[in-house]
């Protein structure tokens, strides 16, 4: 395990296209052992291609990816799995007909090496008890509350035992209540030294939580520093507010 | 010499390949439905012109009247009161519900006119003619372009007529079609209808070159197969294409591997393009 | 043990007794229903724990059969061309697999059903081999009697049947298993959670294809005689679907309770409509997919009844 402040994540220069389409352009971004970070920027611009791409599910047309120290940029999607890179979607993608339990349970199998369905079924009681989920372990997951399949995608995450977790807009649809409860399991989870990067629109969740803040805009990387430096960027108030706003925002002064 | 005629002979095939093969690609574009009975109704339309001809004396373009409404009648029905009730189910249901259509199909074909082969022959025959020194037979250069034609029928009706722009909305967007007020049930029966007619029609013309049998429909339906699947599914000119091609692979595959092989050679050339370039040569969304 | 496994287990136990009770009817009859189960339970791995509509069981039958009637042709016994045609027919899918699974629905089907048709073709072709067209005698097995020798193979196939149960429960019981459920749930999600879809579809499909090209090595050897036209039939191909759908798709004991009543189907049609035999199959089919489509064991088969309509409707 690399020591805090180590660099765990390091994309030079990468780039996705689709069929001509430019989804992301030379973004160069580092990430290091204990940040959260939060992925920010407007609808479109490209932030969970970029997770996509660093997953392997959509490779990177150029550029290097390197986590924790080795190349991955041609790695495949269950390879990356497989060494402590763990997601959650933004659409939930359970496996509807299995319990909650089993659901943790296929994330823990798979991603560990010789792990047994046994001990994969125990790990997973304590990842569901983690988030919340304990009493719903028996219940098949088609029949969870949209709140409760968001934790569910984060205990399968976690089951994975993760150096670096995405987390792709958990707190989407919840309401506040429940916003408040997943934004304290992200502290917890930065507590126990697993690095985050996050995408998050709530702007009140990503200034609680996060270290860092970086901003995409059209493909590119628009801005990447300390939360408070970030909200004052000209450039990234531009790219959300339009630039009608900044300029009258300069003239007001 | 030898290029230009296994070209030749690759042209005038493959016109009749997208011919029997464009009706499938309707069904399977618009319903998502692998339509195993296609086949049979090839031959059923061949045995259409046959009867038509050696009964009642009427010639096979007049065939083709009476071939393209009482398919589409056949299909439209079969539409509505079978498949239209599993439409929704998995692509085994579908799959499953057209093989057995076509086992009472072809069984009742069997059973009626037997096994053997019969051949529609033309008095007075049409003779041949000499294109660029190939010798081409009249009767199939009629076949060609009437396939040709039909081709063109289906293209402008997709493209010109209100059932076919709804037809193809149906193709590229079910759910938008549904919310601009389509009603995509009878839209299913009709496509099913038309991809009936075609294939019934293609049987008319198939008559007059290929000897008739039941036993010949899954050599059809192989064709449409890979014919869809190298031109891409769902297009009047991606059948033309995988039509073509299909027809120059056989050609060219019969000259240096010997004809044996040619049918082989197909079906690997169809887990190729599977595999490499799912979407067919022209593939793209939408049927036009 | 789950109480289907025991259930199934005493049904094949149960179908070892036939051969107290018959002639050499009961014998065919005996030995064709433990190799349509043996039929079912492979399709089942692939396209009941996996989700896979596989066309192919013709193809690895009609292979299974050749292999065994060349090599017994070249005088090797029966035990050994059965094996070697097993570890082949496995060999061959697994490698076909690892190709042909990337594709999903229809076009999945297709290829699947493309597969037949270039083994029938290369067979075809190879007359130097397989004698092509004109079909391939195979040597008899030492028996007494004909009796004795009905006897032989309905054993021999009864054994098949058994190493492909037992196979098949402990897949379902296995991470193998448990993963090939994953990949028919949510493909997607199950190689973000590290599995390999690859690797397991790959195996998925050469277990599917091995104890069918061994039922094919057996029947070749039982029949003395094969051509291409009549082991690469498409109908082995379709009929394992049907009895799956009969029985219930994905469970072992569902589809074996499918192949028997298909059999019994099929042995009343074939008495009373030799003429239409294949018509009134094709009513049963119908008759069967608009009324009970979940099959005899519908339990729990409604959630993967959506589970395949949900794959579906992604890819279509």
């Amino acid at each position: 395990m690399p020591e805090p402040g180590h660099e765990i994540l390091h994309l030079s220069n990468v780039s996705r296209h689709f069929s001509g389409l430019k989804a992301l352009s030379d973004v160069s971004l580092s990430v290091s052992k204990g940040e959260v970070v939060g992925l920010i920027g407007p609808n479109g611009a490209g932030k969970t291609t970029l997770v996509n791409t660093i997953c392997g599910v959509t490779p990177a047309s150029s550029g290097v990816i390197r986590f924790d120290g080795r190349d991955i940029t041609r790695v495949k999607t269950y390879q990356s799995a497989r060494i402590g890179l763990s997601r959650t979607f933004q659409i939930v993608q359970p496996f509807a007909e299995f319990s909650a339990l089993d659901n943790v349970a296929a994330a823990a199998l798979f991603s560990q090496p010789g792990e047994s369905l046994t001990s994969a079924r125990e790990a997973a009681r304590e990842h569901l008890a983690f988030v919340g989920l304990d009493a719903q372990a028996d219940q098949s997951a088609a029949t969870l509350t949209l709140a409760m399949r968001k934790r569910l995608e984060l205990a399968k995450a976690l089951a994975m035992k993760p150096k670096l977790l995405f987390l792709d807009e958990v707190n989407a649809g919840l309401n506040s209540a429940e916003v408040e409860r997943a934004t304290r399991l992200i502290h917890q989870l930065a507590a126990n030294g697993i690095t985050i990067v996050m995408i998050e629109h709530l702007m009140k969740v990503v200034l609680n939580v996060c270290t860092r803040i970086a901003v995409l805009h059209n493909g590119q990387l628009i801005a990447d520093g300390a939360p408070r430096d970030i909200i004052k960027d000209p450039a990234v108030v531009d790219a959300y507010l339009g630039q009608q706003y900044a300029q009258r925002n300069a003239a007001r002064g | 010499m030898l290029a230009i005629q296994v070209l030749i002979n690759a042209l005038v095939l493959g016109c009749l390949y997208a011919c029997i093969a464009i009706g499938f690609s309707l069904v399977w574009g618009v319903l998502n439905v692998i339509n195993l009975i296609h086949g049979s109704f090839i031959v059923l339309g061949a045995y259409l012109a046959w009867g038509a001809y050696q009964w009642a004396g009427i010639s096979p373009w007049y065939a083709l009247m009476i071939a393209a409404p009482s398919f589409f009648i056949l299909g439209y029905l079969l539409q509505r009161l079978l498949l239209n009730r599993v439409i929704t189910a998995p692509v085994l249901v579908t799959l499953t519900l057209t093989f057995g259509l076509d086992l009472i199909l072809n069984n009742a074909m069997i059973y009626y006119f037997k096994a053997d082969y019969r051949k529609l022959i033309l008095s007075p025959p049409t003779g041949s003619v000499s294109i660029f020194d190939v010798i081409v037979p009249v009767d199939r250069l009629i076949a060609t372009g009437s396939a040709l034609a039909l081709t063109f029928l289906l293209y402008l009706l997709l493209r010109r007529s209100k059932v076919g722009r709804a037809i193809v909305a149906v193709r590229l967007d079910r759910d938008a079609a549904v919310l601009m007020g389509v009603d995509v049930k009878s839209i299913y029966a009709i496509a099913f209808g038309l991809g009936a007619a075609l294939a019934g029609c293609a049987g008319v013309l198939m008559a007059l070159i290929f000897p008739i049998s039941p036993l010949t429909s899954s050599a059809y339906l192989g064709k449409a197969f890979v014919v869809c699947v190298l031109g891409g599914l769902g297009s009047v000119s991606g059948a033309l294409a995988g039509g073509i091609l299909l027809a120059l692979v056989e050609g060219i595959g019969s000259v240096y591997l010997g004809p044996a092989h040619a049918v082989t050679l197909s079906f690997v050339l169809l887990i190729v393009f599977l595999i490499v370039r799912p979407q067919g040569l022209l593939g793209r969304k939408g049927f036009e | 043990m789950t109480r289907s496994t025991v259930a199934l287990l005493i049904l094949i136990a149960c179908v070892a007794a036939l051969p107290l009770f018959g002639g050499a009817y009961a014998l065919r009859l005996g030995t064709i229903a433990c190799m349509y189960a043996v039929f079912a339970l492979s399709w089942n791995i692939v396209g009941g724990f996996a989700g896979y509509p596989s066309f192919s069981t013709a193809a690895f039958f009609g292979l299974g059969a050749y292999a065994t009637g060349i090599l017994m042709n070249k005088g090797i016994p029966l035990a050994a061309a059965v094996g070697v045609s097993l570890l082949f027919c496995l060999l061959l899918a697994v490698i076909l697999g690892a190709v042909l699974l990337r594709l999903r629905g229809h076009y999945f089907a297709i290829a699947s059903l493309s597969l037949v048709e270039v083994f029938r073709e290369l067979v075809n072709n190879a007359t130097d081999l397989t004698g092509g067209g004109m079909g391939l005698n195979i040597p008899l097995v030492s028996g007494s009697s004909v009796l004795s020798d009905a006897t032989f193979f309905f054993y021999a196939m009864w054994g098949l049947l058994l190493v492909t149960a037992l196979t098949v429960i402990a897949v379902s019981v296995s991470k193998l298993g448990f993963g090939l459920n994953c990949i028919r749930q949510n493909e997607t999600a199950a190689s973000m959670v590290g599995l390999n879809a690859t690797l397991y579809k790959a195996i998925a499909f050469g277990l599917s294809a091995c104890f069918v090209g061994a039922a094919g090595g057996l029947y070749a050897a039982w029949v003395h005689y094969i051509d291409p036209s009549d082991v690469f039939d498409i109908l082995y191909s379709v009929k394992p679907i049907v009895m799956a759908l009969m029985g219930g798709l994905g469970s072992p004991l569902g589809v074996v309770c499918g192949a028997f009543l298909y059999l019994g189907l099929e042995e009343l049609v074939w008495r009373n409509y030799i003429q239409i035999h294949s018509g009134v199959l094709g009513v049963l089919i119908i008759l069967l997919l608009l009324f009970l489509p979940h099959g005899l064991v519908s339990l729990h088969v409604g959630r993967i009844w959506r589970g395949l309509t949900g794959r579906k409707a992604k890819h279509a």
